[in-house]
């Protein structure tokens, strides 16, 4: 009879091990998550580099798959995204990027850029592309991810930007050829092709930032009138009516078959860290040499001094022991002060002993030279000329140690955005982006404003989990695991990405009445690091 | 679903998991957890009052009293965070387990041997989950002996108590950055171990016996600071340029394992037992687990803040004597987070609880009981974030909702003559 409890036993633990926790409703389920007014079943995203997942440089293939249109098509599954397909980057073996054409070395394409931990540096990585453009490597496919590195807004129209012919000439692009469906077709027109349902359209930033990184060198299209954009340099300004027109041919064309979208406006250049982060004055005293501050200052006193005797001495100051001195920079917009330096270098040969050439050409330089002020924007990529020798030799080692660029001799004006050149960026970036919001304002598009917040980042833009992103350049460990762009300066690295995406969601969540679940930049890959580059 | 089911051998007791308040884990007796894990002012005519006081062991009837049991219980958690779409969930099977054995030396004196596992915590994350920064995996164990003495002054009080001894560990894994990978994507994590950590405490408690009825009883367990001089940390995939800084090498930590106060009172009314405990556990102890990482100097010391509070429970438990042989119980238990805002950390995901116990023992002729008990816990569910993860000089914020239960189910066996 007793015995009867005994069965007991078995029951209980299996009642308590056996039987599953209640834990209660979910916080997420399968109404958590919609699409709001917008159909995201087939998302193209128009663009340039900023949408083709470029960074460091290059396009290379595991950083191509933070392209910020593949992290949000991720996210877009959750609420009916369908497939999202990117150009196929299987020949990138090695994940160095860069491009080859019909087996050479592509110039100006090279391969992705690292830190070299044991020089401390950012440089290219050692290595070979295997990405090669060849009659027989063409994809000849449409893709989702439509984003062409270098494409201002008009090339988005162009016939012929994808011919394999019209590359060898230069008046195509390597990464549109890739994947053009045909010589012929445009970059828009295989866009169309997928019908997209939804797009992302970023385009426009290098029809400003081109000139931007050339230094300036470029024509500014708006002061010249230029209005074909066929006879453009790289480096050039779009000019304003082009642009508008191109522009609206592009989002008409985008929204022709009823797709909703949103469209990226182009951010300012002090929101860059190319432009950004070497400072006007980098030369501390420690940096030059306290000890060769005197004789520096005989030099810079001589020339001063020439041009003080023609009104001008404010261009350049003597060098401080105590305080953080300005680069010395060519400024082409300065009226041309060749011949006193001449002259004052001439008669000071007893104690700077120069061949006439040189005197020629070190009077050259400085003819318009002048030491940089807060105004002027110095480039990333002047951080190896500061402070360089000269590319060829006096023959007189005690001459050679004194003229460096950038503290003797004028860093070129191709590193440097003076005010000047910032004005023309300025305005032509706040036209664009008129543009662009009349645009969107005209087609009920959602706009993510990349200005405004590359602007916030400049200072410091906290986002949902705590943390502060900042649109600063790579720093080392001290920023590590939150800088935001690649080490080309320009473009962003894998957080960066996620964090326009991040914006880009928050904006369609708004816009669309969406709920699309947000990304986190946080766990996205920043820069690759390398204990050396062989 | 299920992701992690460790073996549920009733003979791996050299392990145990889950934590009530903080990694406490309350499950020190079938027979008192049936009643709510009351006991402090119980005898109940059972050698689990080594544990719960020590004072009632000169109480027991028989010359020898013995007691041994084990709880097998699985603990669930689920986390979410609707923000990002993040869930996740975790599953952890622990085996708590205890002995006690009493002898009656002279009617005013006993002796005793308690051995016991009141804290541990297993918790198993899938690796690299969206809190993997903070904790991959978890497991604490910590197993206490306490030798004892318990002194009859009259019928009407007692006192007793024993120094304790320590033998603990835990291995504790975590990636050591929210982005970090090595060259082939795999995420760079550090493995923490630290075994055969030893350290002394004591306890002591006393009782009294109003009347037939009523009995009252306080019982106090010193905090243990764990230190681990010599622990390990090892770094798993770790990225080329990194291999300098994050080198395997040795550790020096402390964790506490916090004082206990304990007040109580039962009552007994013919074959009805009724009794209550508060609890009141110290964990302020806990401001911060600090990870010294001594063989690298470019990491140096791992603050971790948790910055816990003293927190109290409250038990309530009742005893039927059905027959003979047949005693039923059952209890309820509500137990608060020592955890405060802010510092909700996923190896610990858990919340204020309320508890429902119940058990039997089924005494047989020759004086063996089988003892029996379940229980399920169920946590307040949480929205909650761990709010002081430092990355790049800024304190980051990791947090969702958690929702957690436990279940468990023991058995035990008591035997005196």
């Amino acid at each position: 009879m007793k015995r009867k409890y005994l069965y007991i036993l078995p029951i209980l633990a299996i009642l308590g091990v056996a039987c599953e926790p209640s834990i209660g409703d979910d916080k997420i389920n399968s109404e958590t998550y919609y699409a709001g007014k917008a159909d995201f079943s087939t998302y193209v995203a128009v663009g340039n580099s900023l949408t083709a997942g470029y960074m460091d440089n290059t396009v290379y293939r595991s950083g191509q798959k933070n392209s910020f249109p593949n992290i949000l098509a991720q996210q877009f599954k959750e609420v009916g995204g369908g497939e999202f397909t990117q150009p196929s980057y299987a020949d990138d073996v090695n994940d160095v990027g860069g491009l080859l054409l019909n087996g050479q070395p592509l110039p100006g394409f090279g391969t992705k850029m690292i830190v070299n931990m044991s020089t401390g540096g950012p440089e290219n990585i050692k290595g070979t592309s295997t990405i090669d453009i060849n009659a027989s490597t063409l994809q000849k496919k449409a893709y989702n991810n439509a984003g062409v590195p270098g494409a201002k807004v008009f090339h988005l129209l162009a016939p012929g930007y994808g011919s394999l012919a019209a590359l060898a000439q230069g008046k195509a692009n390597p990464y549109f050829v890739r994947t053009a469906t045909s010589g012929e077709t445009t970059v828009l027109g295989d866009a169309m092709s997928l019908k997209p349902t939804f797009f992302t359209n970023w385009i426009g930033a290098n029809d400003v930032l081109g000139y931007a990184t050339s230094g300036g060198e470029g024509v500014d299209q708006n002061e010249a009138g230029g209005i074909d954009p066929s006879l453009y340099g790289s480096n050039d300004i779009t000019h304003a009516g082009v642009f508008k027109q191109a522009y609206e041919t592009i989002v008409n064309t985008l929204t022709s078959q009823g797709a909703n979208g949103v469209v990226a406006t182009i951010p300012y250049v002090t929101t860059i860290p190319f432009f950004t982060t070497v400072p006007y004055n980098p030369l501390t005293p420690e940096a030059v040499g306290v000890e060769n501050i005197d004789q520096l200052n005989q030099f810079i006193g001589l020339i001063k001094m020439s041009l003080s005797a023609v009104g001008q001495g404010d261009r350049i100051d003597l060098f401080s022991k105590t305080e953080a001195n300005p680069v010395l920079i060519q400024d082409k917009t300065l009226e041309d002060m060749s011949g006193v330096i001449k002259m004052g270098l001439q008669q000071a040969a007893a104690i700077l002993p120069l061949t006439a050439e040189q005197i020629e050409l070190l009077s050259q330089q400085l003819g318009r030279a002048r030491h940089a002020t807060g105004k002027d924007l110095l480039l990333l990529t002047s951080r190896t000329q500061i402070g360089a020798d000269l590319p060829i030799s006096t023959g007189n080692p005690v001459i050679d140690n004194m003229l460096k660029i950038g503290i003797t001799i004028p860093l070129s004006d191709a590193f440097v955005l003076n005010p000047i050149e910032q004005q023309k960026i300025k305005d032509a970036t706040d036209q664009f982006n008129a543009i662009i919001r009349g645009s969107a304002s005209e087609h009920n598009l959602a706009v993510a404003d990349m200005n405004e917040l590359l602007t916030k980042a400049v200072s410091g833009l906290r986002v949902e989990d705590g943390q502060i992103y900042t649109a600063d350049y790579f720093q080392g460990l001290g920023n590590l695991n939150t800088v935001l762009f690649s080490l080309d300066g320009v473009h962003l690295n894998a957080r960066g990405y996620a964090f326009i995406a991040l914006e880009i969601l928050k904006e369609i969540n708004k816009h669309y009445e969406a709920n699309i679940p947000l990304v986190n930049p946080a766990v996205y890959p920043g820069p690759t690091l390398l204990p050396k580059n062989d | 679903m299920i992701r992690k089911l460790i073996s549920l051998s009733l003979t791996a007791l050299i392990s145990s998991s889950v934590f009530a308040g903080g990694y406490r884990i309350s499950m020190q007796g079938n027979k008192q957890l049936a009643m709510g894990h009351t006991g402090v002012a119980v005898i109940n005519n059972s050698a689990e009052t080594l544990f719960f006081n020590p004072a009632g062991a000169v109480y027991l009837k028989d010359k020898f009293s013995f007691s041994a049991g084990a709880t097998v219980l699985i603990a669930d958690t689920k986390f979410q965070n609707a923000v990002y779409g993040w869930e996740n969930e975790t599953r952890n099977v622990g085996t708590p387990f205890y002995f006690y054995g009493n002898y009656q030396a002279t009617d005013w004196l006993s002796i005793g041997l308690a051995v016991y596992s009141p804290y541990g915590s297993a918790v198993d994350w899938d690796r690299d989950w969206q809190g993997s920064h903070l904790v991959n995996s978890i497991d604490l164990k910590a197993i206490y002996f306490q030798p004892t003495v318990a002194v009859k002054v009259s019928k009407h009080f007692s006192f007793g108590g024993g120094p304790i001894f320590v033998n603990g560990g835990v291995t504790f894994d975590r990636n050591v950055s929210r982005s970090m990978t090595d060259e082939n994507g795999n995420r760079t994590d550090v493995n923490i171990k630290a075994k055969g950590v030893t350290a002394w405490g004591w306890t002591a408690g006393y009782m009294v016996n109003i009347d037939d009825h009523l009995r009252l009883g306080m019982n106090y367990r010193s905090k243990i600071i764990m230190k681990a001089n010599d622990g390990t940390a090892s770094f798993n995939d770790v990225p080329a340029f990194g291999a300098a800084m994050f080198k395997d090498g040795k550790i020096k930590a402390e964790m506490p394992l916090p004082a206990e106060l304990t007040v109580g009172a039962s009552y007994q009314w013919n074959k009805w037992l009724f009794a209550f405990d508060y609890n009141r556990a110290f964990w302020r102890v806990y401001d911060a687990l600090t990870i010294d990482f001594v063989d690298n100097p470019a990491i140096g010391k791992s603050v971790n803040l948790r910055n816990y509070k003293d927190s109290s429970t409250y038990r309530f438990g009742v005893q039927y004597q059905a027959t003979d042989a047949l005693s039923l119980r059952a209890g309820w238990y509500y137990d608060e987070s020592p955890v405060q805002p802010g510092y909700f950390a996923p190896e610990t995901p858990r919340n204020d609880s309320r508890a429902y116990t119940g058990g039997l023992t089924y005494k047989f002729k020759n004086g063996i009981g089988i003892d029996l008990s379940f229980s399920y816990l169920h946590f307040s569910d949480t929205n909650s974030s761990y709010d002081y993860y430092m990355e790049d000089g800024n304190y980051v914020s990791f947090g969702g909702t958690y929702k957690s239960a436990v279940t468990s189910a023991g058995l035990g066996i008591s035997y005196s003559f």
